[in-house]
């Protein structure tokens, strides 16, 4: 189709502003938990307002995605309509980027600036003065104030399950790709092969992932509070954590819609789009591997 | 300059002033219009930093305004201007490229030994360790075993308009920070509880103090004087209110009042031992009270709810007294509420808490003395 | 195709639909526009009231009307309202008007996440100023909410501030993918990348440094949270964290979000003086490529907030030439808008008023920070009146007066009758007066040690404070004059014709006015 032909813009909706709501209802909920637990107070009826504005956003998800899966299933897009929303998906995908790039960052900070300093090292070594003591190591297993932050005893070996859910992603990320080339040449048994191996890897990788946080927890009183070390490595890998989830939920939901025959081999941006938010995933994994774990 | 201020009127002076911008910067300075040059090299050298690219603004300025009010003037349609067509040339957009690149370059060359000159913080002959709180200052000279705390002295009743403004009014605290002239005083600088920040214009030292970090400064006086700044970090209710003042004296003067500091921390120690009366312990615990509690809890016990609560017929100040005590001493962590056991002496402490519970109708009629803390903190 | 059109064909071939659904509804970028422009407009006038209640304490010294407190729950709220709140929404207000218009395209790429953006926004406002009412009051920390005053030492509200910033962001985020999709996907055939209007080009910069740092902002408020609520350490030295390293993420977003409030500005201002000049704009490649340069820079000075944190020397250095480079690409916009002027056939409607006193009024700002990125001398001039002073400088006369100019500029085109120019040049000479009034003085202010942030200063102070709050009383006050023009030109006036402006140019002034509810059903050909 050429640009040429008139434009497609769509009728009014209800969803934007369901959205807003939901999203505002949610955040409300949230923010009062976190308020009230901290202050040691009542969250019933925090967790209800939340609970709520949960259940809209989730309606609203169903209700909107169907809505443009449905719009596009009829033949109402143009080509144009799609290039749109890949633009969308890709600066969606670039702004995770930089969300992450903002943590990764805050690694990068302490390793290299804050955690020497403190134990006297470089331009602000002065600072060891407050901290009688205190050695700058990474890992960090003694914090400056051991008593305000009791650091770990151990840190996670990237040889062990890193290492496998390294290989788990990276594998995923393939499965993917096989799919997404079946899906080209319209082989749709083999498309819901590779997909399904695809969620399930996804899964795997969360299992183990769960794994390991218990051990950390339990074992080796590696938490959120055990200092800067435990803050970047459940930060970096709990918001990866709950990029897979997302990622896996998409490739879920591909996999129904696949299977209910949607879908095909010229047009499947939804597809796309969820492999897409999966490679991303898969490399920030790299990233976190070499940083977080390895070095 | 105090005396030419009327506050209830824009003054002429004022409005002559604002026209004035651009008369020799000299006569300006005197009216407090512009940057101090200070009393250290550093100052100066900054102060003609500043004076240099000012200018140098200013004349840029004077070149491209003026063409534009030339332009405004000239090609008017009301004057029947026809418009040129041109609108693009290489040539000039190369020039007015590389003029500001090396406008720039000029700048930065003094720019850059001036920041290095600062950054020196070696060979210091004394060094004072500045520990921000909120809202006061804590001075260590620490290696002659000398400190105290700095506190705003302009009295409540200024502030809230009950009386008149004296000539310092918020620039003035109870105890100066005293360093000679002519001496590399290198300062350490941190903070108890969130960022402050340091800062002496005639010093030009103005470094943040970061709570568990230390950033290092450095000034050598070269005239003796009092010199005023301000905390200039936001850092709570009260940032407008942590003054500065230091005054810096000849070596033989510096020497004398560090001697005389000493000595007086020898009496404090002692004094801990004195049995004390509660008339003493109300007066001082006054004193006290109004200069490190005040602000917060009100100087009528009433505090400002629900952030700082009233003492006022409070269940602390009304409640056991080894309570009451810890509360003061360890202070209540992530409130503004803080550990003063490190911050006043045991007498100060026991003053201030028997004032606590004997003020305001609190008629408690207990009796803390310095000991009691000792006991307390040891614990 | 036909068959899509059909489909949907009930709704757009009329003209909007009525009620209030309208409004809560639409995918029209004009109804979007507007609703972004009001509501932008309802927030200065907020933050505004805010900055006044400021100005009224510091009218003499002592403690009058506010308490301390209260005062940095002010300055904070005023600070968040204004960038946040009243620029940051009028410059995507007129992207949603101008940008489809200008492009040939028929309505934004992704018209109902359009909605969305705009629709998070009231929201997430509601949100920020119900804080006020809580227990312990609104944050209280300044725009800045600097660590640990901000985590450790916040009011409990200060978690609500979070999540008020994270709709913000998501909106935002949302609002530039769209404006990206836009003009990557949705400009007319014929027009190219060169061919586009300068507005067009500066807000696709802008909107890649949104998306760019709009996220980091949501990273450091997420830190902050973990901070507060789950013991970790990113900002507390005794856990090895370190209260700086907010400020460098906080800055990091911070620098290109105060050049996402100005480019937009440098594209009205681009559009308006060729037209009044009644030549074309000089040196429009280099106008593209120096805001270009402006955004790439701005990634890399924000440290240029934090030279009195203790920084290495050599990092010191860095940032301060990074900075002082921006002033290049700033200075050839400004000598292009100086030379579209020269040999022109000018007039001075109020739009062109504005444009002009927005290029002399920025440069002064822009001086101020030339001089602020001098790291020796910021060492005297931060935190005082004078960087008050320079960011004023920049972004009242600046961002908003950019504003005032693209509404006086393409108010006829949106509602179809002209502007009061009498009344436009009133409102503007006693904004000009007022607003140098009262962001002049505090040059002096900050030179002579007076410190931000504080509720009250020493007596040497008096005197340009008074001057100071009489011209903000003076500006704030004018405000209601601009609000009177724009609703009585709504309601009538002269009717405008297609071209509104003699020498105006650009696809927006071949249709007629007011804008046809649906601009362009089939792209127009540029040639
Ligand atoms: C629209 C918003 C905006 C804009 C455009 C700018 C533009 C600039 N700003 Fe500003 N700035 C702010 C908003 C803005 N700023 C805000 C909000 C703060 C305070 C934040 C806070 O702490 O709350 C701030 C603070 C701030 C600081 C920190 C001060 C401090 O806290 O100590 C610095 C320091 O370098 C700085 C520098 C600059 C520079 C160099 C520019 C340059 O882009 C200016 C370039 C322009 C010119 C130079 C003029 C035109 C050029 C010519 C005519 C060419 C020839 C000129 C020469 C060769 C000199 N700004
Ligand atoms: C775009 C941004 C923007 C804008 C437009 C303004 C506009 C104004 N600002 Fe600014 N300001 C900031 C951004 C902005 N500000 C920021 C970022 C800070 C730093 C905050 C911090 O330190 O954290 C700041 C801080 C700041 C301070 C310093 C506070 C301090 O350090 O303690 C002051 C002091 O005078 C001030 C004053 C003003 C004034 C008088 C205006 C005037 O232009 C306002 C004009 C007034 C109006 C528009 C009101 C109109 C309304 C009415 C007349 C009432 C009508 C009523 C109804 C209809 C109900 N501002
Ligand atoms: Cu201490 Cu501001
Ligand atoms: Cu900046």
């Amino acid at each position: 189709m050429s640009a040429q032909q008139s434009y497609y813009v769509p009728a009014q909706s209800k969803w934007p502003i369901v959205a807003s709501i939901g999203l505002c209802v949610t955040m409300l909920g949230m923010g009062s938990i976190m308020t009230n637990g901290s202050a040691g107070e009542s969250t019933a009826s925090s967790w209800v307002l939340f609970l709520i504005g949960a259940t809209i956003m989730a309606y609203m998800l169903f209700g909107w995605f169907g809505h443009v899966i449905h719009e596009s299933r009829t033949g109402m897009y143009s080509a144009q309509m799609d290039r749109s929303f890949r633009w969308g998906m890709m600066w969606f995908i670039f702004s995770e980027v930089m969300f992450f790039a903002a943590f990764f960052g805050a690694l990068f900070y302490a390793r290299v600036f804050a955690v020497p300093w403190l134990g006297g090292e470089g331009d602000k070594g002065s600072s060891a003065m407050l901290w009688p003591g205190f050695e700058a190591t990474w890992p960090l297993l003694k914090n400056p104030d051991e008593g305000l932050f009791p650091g770990p005893t151990q840190v996670i070996d990237p040889w062990a399950l890193p290492l496998l859910n390294t290989i788990l992603l990276v594998s995923s990320s393939v499965t993917v790709t096989i799919a997404h080339k079946a899906l080209k040449n319209n082989e749709r048994y083999k498309l819901t092969l590779w997909l399904a191996i695809t969620v399930l890897l996804g899964v795997a990788f969360l299992f183990f992932q769960a794994e390991e946080y218990i051990e950390a927890y339990e074992h080796f009183d590696l938490t959120l509070a055990s200092g800067i070390y435990g803050t970047t490595f459940f930060m970096l890998t709990g918001f990866h954590g709950a990029h897979v989830t997302l990622g896996t939920l998409m490739l879920f939901i591909m996999l129904l819609r696949v299977r209910k025959g949607h879908f095909t081999k010229e047009q499947h941006f939804g597809f796309e789009a969820a492999s897409w938010y999966w490679h991303f995933v898969d490399v920030v994994w790299l990233g976190l591997f070499v940083f977080v774990y390895i070095l | 300059m105090q005396s030419l201020c009327n506050r209830w009127v824009v003054s002429e002076y004022s409005l002559i002033a604002v026209l004035l911008t651009l008369v020799p910067s000299v006569s300006l300075a005197e009216y407090g219009l512009n940057m101090t040059p200070g009393i250290t090299d550093v100052s100066q050298s900054i102060y003609d930093l500043h004076m240099t690219i000012f200018w140098i603004c200013v004349a840029i300025g004077v070149v491209v305004f003026g063409v534009m009010f030339y332009a405004m003037f000239k090609y008017r349609k009301s004057k029947g201007a026809v418009p040129a067509q041109f609108h693009e040339s290489t040539t000039v957009e190369i020039i007015w490229t590389i003029i500001p690149v090396v406008i720039l370059i000029a700048m930065a060359i003094p720019a850059t030994g001036t920041l290095k000159q600062i950054y020196d913080t070696s060979e210091s002959d004394i060094d004072i360790k500045i520990t921000g709180y909120q809202w006061k200052w804590q001075y260590e000279y620490i290696n002659d075993g000398v400190g105290f705390f700095s506190n705003l002295s302009t009295p409540q009743d200024q502030i809230y308009n009950r009386e008149e403004k004296g000539e310092h009014y918020l620039l003035e605290v109870d105890e100066p920070l005293v360093i000679p002239i002519n001496k590399k005083v290198r300062f350490l600088v941190t903070a108890n509880d969130v960022i402050h920040s340091w800062w002496v214009p005639a010093l030009a030292v103005k470094k943040d103090a970061i709570p568990g970090f230390i950033n290092e400064s450095w000034a050598m006086a070269k005239e003796p004087g009092v010199y005023r700044g301000q905390c200039a970090e936001l850092c709570g209710k009260d940032h407008g209110f942590m003054p500065i003042v230091v005054k810096a004296v000849t070596e033989p003067e510096y020497q004398s009042w560090l001697g005389a500091k000493q000595e007086k921390a020898r009496l404090e120690l002692a004094a801990a031992n004195k049995v004390w009366s509660m008339e003493e312990l109300m007066e001082k615990g006054e004193k006290v009270y109004n200069t490190m509690c005040a602000a917060c809890h009100q100087q009528n016990g009433a505090g400002i709810p629900p952030a700082f609560p009233a003492l006022k017929g409070s269940a602390i100040a009304l409640g056991p007294v080894d309570k009451h005590i810890e509360m003061v001493v360890d202070g209540v962590s992530g409130t503004a509420m803080q550990a003063f056991g490190a911050q006043l002496s045991d007498v100060d402490l026991a003053a201030v808490i028997t004032y606590e519970r004997n003020a305001w109708g609190n008629n408690k009629g207990d009796l803390v003395l310095p000991k009691d803390i000792a006991a307390a903190k040891s614990k | 195709m036909s068959a899509v059109i059909e489909n949907e064909s009930t709704e757009h071939h009329h003209g909007p639909a009525k009620g209030i659904g309208r409004w809560l509804f639409t995918t029209n970028h004009k109804d979007i526009g507007s609703m972004y422009l009001w509501f932008s407009f309802i927030m200065f006038l907020t933050g505004g009231c805010m900055a006044l209640m400021i100005r009224a304490e510091l009218f003499q010294p002592g403690m009058q009307i506010i308490n301390p407190e209260f005062f940095n729950q002010m300055t904070t709220l005023h600070g968040l309202i204004m960038v946040f709140g009243a620029v940051m929404p009028a410059f995507v207000g007129l992207a949603n008007w101008l940008i489809p218009m200008m492009i040939g395209a028929p309505d934004m790429a992704l018209p109902r996440m359009n909605n969305w953006s705009f629709w998070i926004l009231p929201f997430a406002f509601a949100m920020l100023l119900s804080t006020l009412l809580m227990e312990g009051g609104a944050p209280n920390f300044g725009w800045t909410f600097y660590a640990p005053l901000s985590t450790t030492y916040a009011p409990p509200s200060v978690t609500f501030f979070i999540f008020g910033v994270h709709m913000m962001g998501i909106s935002s985020i949302m609002g530039a993918i769209n404006v990206i999709a836009t003009i990557i996907n949705l400009r007319a055939p014929g027009m190219t990348y060169m061919k586009m209007p300068l507005f067009v080009w500066t807000w696709f910069i802008t909107a890649f440094l949104l998306i760019a740092v709009m996220p980091v902002l949501a990273g450091v408020v997420t830190m902050m949270l973990m901070d507060i609520h789950f013991g970790t350490s990113f900002f507390n030295a005794a856990g090895g964290g370190d209260p700086v390293l907010f400020q460098h993420v906080f800055w990091f977003f911070g620098h290109p979000e105060v050049y996402i409030m100005i480019l937009p500005a440098f594209g009205v201002v681009s559009q308006i003086i060729p037209t009044f000049s009644r030549k074309p704009l000089f040196g429009y490649h280099s106008m593209v490529w120096a805001t270009a340069s402006i955004a790439g820079l701005s990634f890399i000075v924000w440290a240029h907030h934090m030279f009195t944190v203790g920084i290495p020397l050599v990092g010191e250095l860095f940032f301060m030439y990074a900075t002082m480079l921006i002033a290049v690409p700033t200075g050839v916009k400004v000598f292009n808008w100086v030379a579209t002027m020269f040999k022109g056939s000018l007039s001075f409607e109020t739009p062109m008023l504005f444009s002009v006193a927005f290029v002399i009024l920025f440069t002064i700002g822009g001086f101020s920070g030339l001089m602020l990125a001098i790291a020796p001398a910021d060492f005297q001039y931060h935190d005082t009146y004078f960087v008050v002073a320079h960011f004023h400088y920049v972004l009242v006369p600046g961002a908003i007066f950019g504003i005032f100019a693209a509404v006086y500029y393409w108010l006829p085109k949106w509602c179809g009758h002209m502007v009061n120019d009498t009344l436009g040049k009133v409102h503007f000479w006693l904004s000009f007066v007022g607003m140098n009034l009262a962001f002049f003085p505090m040059h002096f202010l900050g030179l002579a040690g007076m410190p931000r942030r504080i509720p009250d200063y020493a007596l040497q102070f008096a005197d340009f404070n008074q001057i100071s709050s009489i011209g903000a009383f003076m500006f704030g006050f004018t405000q209601l004059l601009f609000l009177y023009i724009v609703i009585s030109t709504i309601r009538q006036g002269k009717q405008a014709t297609a071209g509104v402006w003699e020498g105006a140019e650009g696809l927006e002034w071949t249709i007629p006015s007011p804008a046809p509810y649906h601009t362009f059903s089939t792209p127009p050909e540029v040639k």
